[in-house]
């Protein structure tokens, strides 16, 4: 019981992280470029094909905020996990290349999908995720029983820069109006028109979270060294290993339905963790919160500040998060 | 940390990158300017890094003083046979000078090049692009810059009567409010690239009898957004795309997409077409033939007395 007080200490603040993603779904909806009455949009009386307010409501704006919703929560804590399982603080959900195989499948779908590609962009983003994850994972466990943290994180940076380059191989191949549509995904969009793509997303996540749940103990046992942890009676090994799928999947899955929206992995668990300590089992359920809150909070920004232009939300996020980021190292150093 | 230097860093070239070519399609004051004054007697090998240029000079009778042409030129037929110099971002500066070239047309963003160009001192025809009116302008500069100013005054006044005859055809007829959208992610309507309130497309839109939902956008293209699309309730939505891979099974696929907002009067009224066609895309001597094809869809009941020119027959889906 000793130990559970500072964690019950702590727990108003997850509801509170959990009441500013309810509140933030619920006002992003009524809040947007064209004013519409609310009245009307739930009437019952307007046939719904011909009910425009209803249509900007449940067509255009509620599927854009539970999207950020998904994305943002999603996002946040597989930061968390990536910083927990790398024991890095800087570690971000793209540092292992998930992002950059997600971008450079979406690159190949956006340039070729016409001629020789099945399936859409998400689709094709989410391929090549599941590949950088499987040639990283292969190159980590390769030499070693387990997981290696430190191959894991090389192989993860020297895949960014290989994806990278690939990109811009692809984007030097293709037209003009297909990189410009390219370099657009690539600055996070949030506008999905439909439930489609959340739905879809939406099992991965659910998957990844479950083993977000059983990892949160683990995670505050490993952030004192493995040996530590085992002796702990930590499960090292597979912990590393659900670690490293799960945070993976939840990432290739956000970025599938909203490109590689930067920062959010970053900056959210940091503050939570300034707020509530590093215990895993607050700090994973309050960044999701919070995640999900703070990319509803920026797509409401990007949706209004150049009204009726539309603002890249990934813009608006490493506005935010590049000055943060930067303090945060000097305030390490 | 290096993850995201790495990202940044793309996404920065790419940046450089699109910012180029939308420099190069963009609104530039002056629709061609010339680097040199044009005392020209008449070029006669031409190096044309610009497609509607290239497509000018053929139309003025030149085709035959080309002797280069970009890796985007596909019309006139012609052109499968001259020599490829790269285009707007790599053009290859080596192969530029091995045809010897007595004029070169390149873009005005293209600053490295005509910094090289002019230090070889080749004549350099620096082409912006600068709206419906722009590419007339540019007819008829390019005209007295190569020698053939009477044809490519003739060519001009030719299109200008045909824009006219598109005018007069839809003149009192209801203007359909027309989203004009240029690209967007296939498969679904994410992405939604539309055509604003400036530019060549805004122009032959207007000219076809159409009014331009996002006339009050001051800019060539805007991202239009689920609900900002909804909100403009346009009558009619005219997704134009260059030629090729489009297949009939295609564009029913992507037209029946737009039933997912039904309330727009476009998909409620069968009002959404896609137009597979390089001419709505390129502003050269084609423009009153892609007038011809918009105001076929804007107004059904235009049709032309007599065919403009041979293949015009606008390849359109109705819905």
């Amino acid at each position: 019981m000793t130990r559970a007080s500072p964690l019950r200490r702590h727990v108003p603040v997850v509801l509170a992280c959990f009441g500013l993603m309810v509140a933030a779904i619920v006002t992003a909806p009524l809040v947007g470029s064209t004013s519409i009455s609310l009245s009307r949009a739930f009437s019952r009386s307007v046939p719904f094909a011909d009910n425009v307010d209803a249509q900007i409501f449940f067509i255009a704006r509620l599927p854009r905020a539970l999207a950020a919703a998904l994305v943002g929560g999603t996002l946040a804590a597989a930061g968390v996990v990536f910083q927990g399982l790398l024991r890095n603080p800087l570690a971000t959900p793209y540092t292992l290349g998930v992002s950059a195989g997600a971008s450079l499948g979406a690159m190949l779908a956006i340039t070729f999908g016409s001629t020789w590609m099945i399936g859409g962009v998400a689709s094709a983003s989410l391929a090549g995720a599941f590949v950088a994850v499987a040639v990283v994972f292969a190159l980590a466990s390769a030499r070693h029983r387990g997981l290696s943290t430190t191959v894991l994180l090389l192989a993860g940076v020297t895949l960014n820069a290989f994806f990278s380059a690939l990109i811009l191989f692809v984007q030097y191949l293709s037209d003009f109006a297909d990189t410009f549509r390219a370099l657009r995904w690539l600055m996070g969009d949030l506008d999905v028109g439909s439930y489609t793509p959340i739905l879809a997303a939406l099992p991965l996540v659910g998957v990844a979270f479950a083993g977000f749940a059983w990892l949160a103990r683990p995670l505050n046992l490993l952030s004192i060294g493995p040996e530590a942890a085992s002796s702990r009676g930590v499960p090292v090994e597979r912990a590393h290993r659900v670690a490293f799928f799960t945070a993976s999947l939840a990432t290739g899955a956000a970025v599938s339905v909203g490109g590689p929206i930067g920062f959010v992995g970053i900056i959210v668990p940091h503050l939570v963790r300034l707020v509530i300590g590093a215990d895993h089992r607050l700090v994973l359920p309050a960044s999701a919160f919070f995640g999900a809150a703070f990319l509803v909070g920026c797509d409401v920004l990007a949706r209004l500040v150049l009204a009726p232009l539309e603002l890249p939300v990934g813009i608006i996020t490493a506005l935010v998060g590049g000055p943060f980021f930067l303090w945060l190292l000097i305030r390490r150093a | 940390m290096a993850a995201h230097q790495k990202s940044l860093s793309t996404l920065l070239l790419c940046a450089v990158v699109a910012a180029s070519a939308v420099t190069a399609s963009g609104r530039g004051e002056l629709p061609t300017r010339s680097r040199q004054a044009a005392p020209t007697a008449g070029a006669t090998r031409i190096v044309s890094l610009v497609p509607a240029v290239t497509e000018m000079i053929y139309a003025m009778g030149g085709g035959d003083r080309v002797a280069g042409v970009s890796s985007y030129d596909r019309f006139p037929p012609e052109v499968a046979s001259k020599p490829r110099v790269g285009a707007l971002i790599d053009p290859d500066f080596e192969r530029i000078l091995s045809l010897r070239p007595d004029l070169l047309v390149v873009y005005g963003s293209q600053t490295d090049l005509i910094a090289r160009l002019t230090r070889a001192q080749l004549p350099v025809l620096v082409y912006r692009h600068a709206g419906l009116p722009g590419v007339m302008v540019t007819i008829r500069q390019v005209g007295q810059r190569i020698g053939l100013g009477a044809q490519a005054d003739q060519l001009a006044s030719r299109i200008d009567d045909d824009l006219d005859d598109v005018r007069r055809r839809v003149a009192g007829r209801p203007r359909p409010r027309t989203a004009l959208i240029f690209g967007r992610e296939e498969g679904s309507l994410r992405g939604v690239y539309a055509s604003g309130g400036i530019g060549f497309m805004h122009d032959l839109l207007e000219t076809a009898g159409g009014t331009d939902v996002f006339a009050d956008v001051s800019r060539e293209n805007l991202q239009a957004t689920t609900e900002i699309l909804i909100a403009r309730a346009p009558d009619v939505i005219l997704e134009v795309r260059p030629a090729e891979g489009w297949t009939p099974d295609r564009i029913a696929k992507e037209r029946a997409l737009w039933r997912a907002l039904p309330s727009l009067p476009a998909v409620r009224t069968n009002r959404v077409y896609l137009l597979a066609d390089d001419r709505l895309s390129v502003p050269g001597p084609r423009v009153a033939e892609a007038a011809r094809m918009i105001a076929a869809a804007l107004h059904p009941g235009s049709a032309p007395r007599h065919s403009l020119h041979a293949g015009t027959t606008p390849r359109r889906e109705r819905q």
